[in-house]
């Protein structure tokens, strides 16, 4: 197959083409510009339509209104833009709609600046807008990954009926790497029966999001909850290095967790029993790796991310206090070098190892 | 008396489900909807239509209108059927909005759709105060009208003057027809008919944005009777507001006129 060099944003745009999105709802801001300008070359070469929106709060509704008809379309945005578009989440989440939502997140909060950022962790995963609600949360690492994660982003919105965030940030939208694009296998995925297109003889198609009567309002919870869990059961995602004999577990996702797993390897030449969980979903959480590494050998847990701490939540929830939990943080849209990651991997190593 | 002789004078419209209103006595939304209603069958449309409602007391007018349906959050209407329309080219898609929705919080929305000629039709519902919310001042809300936000009635300089929607969107070069009628006499509701057939034809000729605004009542947060609120709407509203049909396409100019 073809190997392209290519940008990290226009790689995700080129994979969302290939993936059968027609329709591209947006509002420019760096550092995503890249995915709305791509999409206005190329979406009409293959019959689809980039509508510039007024804001991000307009966008997010045209995307609703694209997706309640049944079209396969998504938004690319940043920062401030993404918290403009959660109340349109929360109502995607309620209605159910499969889109896919990228966020090319920047430092904030507020204007902040356009250095590389893990801050909109607990937006990504804790839905981000008002209610009881999850999205898919996915997570790459490199261009190459992220051209992957766009179909399977796609793919897992129209499976689960719901919304798919892919998690990007500054440094991987703008770098370029070699990419070949892949199809996915989309003949598993169900049919758009509860599409609004216009009856067409057949029965009306009410796409809504309130339910009036507490006792309905309550099964259609309990009915989202239970596919909430059945996604926690089955699709979480994570990269995993030499988790077996490790004492150390470096959990780390993103562009963070690629610096990570350079050190982990490096630490591992230099003799330090550490090994490393890269979450690729971050909602389902990867839980099950924490508990495998648990049953093995892992006497301690260092996060890797670039906040004030916000996946070491989830990391220390997994965990449930079975061994002590570490984090390293890099925060000001600052990224950590390798050799800083090896450095400290060395001395929470020696820790655990006494420790234990 | 032979079969042949009977004739059908009246018949409920295919364009509105059985289901019963829930709006109060009196109100116009009832009027509103049948004409809608009316228009879409009377045009065939009604297998090829998409409503996007708002946030108010139509927030669930899906259950009265048939036809698909997709509702919106408050005032965001128009962005949500921009979506339906460049999803579905041939749909006829339209957006039914209040005062409260459209002429506050969906302004942009709904002034950004008709900025870029979105081929969609928007039936404005002005009664000058929001409904469902319990009687608060709206941008429509005439000088002096009291409401439970501005009790001492409305005062330009606290507040500004009533936002004339009809006016100001028939200054936009992408809203390609814009009409004002009333329910407030039989002689009006037909008129505002024919507004709302001419702004569907609009849409379908591809035009661009139509835009029909209609004038409407509110007995319950009013404080009057069904047949005072028709009353107050033509000595209060009516005077307030640009009426008839404030621009037509170009290419349609010449037809016959109201």
């Amino acid at each position: 197959m073809q190997k392209l060099l290519v940008k990290g944003n226009e790689a995700i745009s080129e994979a969302a083409i290939q993936a059968g999105c027609k329709l591209f709802f947006g509002y420019p801001i760096t550092p995503s510009n890249e995915i709305i300008e791509y999409m206005a070359r190329r979406l009409p070469e293959v019959g689809g339509h980039m509508v510039q929106a007024e804001s991000e709060v307009s966008s997010i509704y045209m995307l609703l209104g694209a997706a309640g008809a049944g079209e396969r379309c998504m938004t690319g945005t940043s920062g401030c833009g993404f918290s403009l578009m959660q109340e349109g989440m929360s109502f995607l989440a309620a209605y159910e709609l499969p889109v896919v939502i990228v966020d090319v997140a920047r430092l904030g909060p507020a204007l902040g600046n356009l250095d590389p950022s893990q801050g909109d962790y607990f937006q990504w995963t804790r839905g981000g807008g008002h209610g009881d609600y999850y999205n898919f949360v996915l997570a790459p690492s490199g261009v190459q990954e992220a051209a992957d994660l766009m179909g399977l982003a796609f793919d897992l919105a129209d499976q689960y009926r719901m919304p798919a965030v892919v998690a990007m940030d500054g440094v991987l939208g703008q770098m370029m790497e070699p990419v070949t694009f892949r199809q996915t296998d989309t003949a598993h995925l169900p049919p758009k029966t509860w599409a609004a297109r216009g009856k067409k003889g057949g029965p009306k198609h009410d796409v809504v999001g309130y339910i009036l009567d507490p006792v309905k309002a309550e099964r259609s919870d309990i009915q989202r909850a239970a596919r909430y869990d059945q996604i926690r059961a089955t699709e979480q995602r994570w990269e995993e290095i030499a988790l077996d004999d490790a004492d150390l577990v470096v959990v780390s996702f993103g562009t963070a967790g690629r610096v990570a797993r350079a050190a982990v390897r490096e630490a591992r030449q230099q003799g330090i029993k550490v090994g490393l969980i890269r979450p690729i979903t971050l909602w389902p959480f990867p839980t099950n790796p924490i508990a495998t590494a648990l049953t093995q050998n892992a006497k301690g847990f260092m996060v890797a991310e670039m906040n004030m701490g916000q996946m070491v939540e989830d990391v220390r929830l997994a965990v449930n206090g079975r061994a002590p939990v570490y984090l390293h943080r890099n925060m000001g849209g600052s990224m950590p070098t390798t050799e800083e990651l090896v450095a400290r991997i060395r001395t929470l190593a020696g820790e655990v190892s006494v420790h234990a | 008396m032979p079969e042949a002789a009977e004739k059908c004078v009246f018949k409920p419209t295919e364009g509105l489900t059985e289901k019963p209103l829930h709006y109060c006595p009196g109100c116009s939304h009832g009027i509103i909807h049948r004409l809608i209603a009316e228009v879409l069958e009377e045009m065939g449309q009604l297998d090829n239509t998409v409503g996007v409602g708002p946030v108010g007391c139509a927030a669930f007018c899906e259950q009265y209108f048939n036809v698909d349906w997709v509702a919106a959050a408050h005032g965001r209407a128009p962005a949500v059927a921009t979506g339906v329309r460049r999803a579905v080219p041939d749909a006829v898609v339209f957006t039914y909005q209040g005062d409260g929705d459209l002429a506050a919080i969906g302004i942009a929305e709904a002034m950004h759709a008709a900025i870029r000629g979105e081929k969609i039709t928007t039936i404005f519902v002005n009664n000058a105060i929001y409904g469902m919310t319990g009687g608060q001042m709206a941008p429509t809300t005439l000088i002096g009208m009291k409401t439970t936000t501005s009790p001492y009635g409305r005062k330009a300089e606290e507040t500004g003057y009533p936002v004339d929607i009809p006016k100001l969107f028939s200054e936009i070069p992408g809203a390609a027809y814009v009409a004002s009628g009333s329910t407030d006499s039989p002689k009006a509701v037909l008129q505002t008919k024919k507004y709302i057939r001419r702004a569907f034809e609009t849409q379908l000729a591809g035009h661009g944005y139509s835009l029909v605004s209609v004038l409407s009542n509110c007995p319950t947060n009013w404080g009057l009777t069904p047949v005072k609120a028709m009353e107050w709407i033509r000595e209060n509203l009516v005077p307030n507001y640009t009426m008839g049909e404030l621009k037509v396409p170009t290419a349609a100019k010449g037809g016959e006129q109201a």
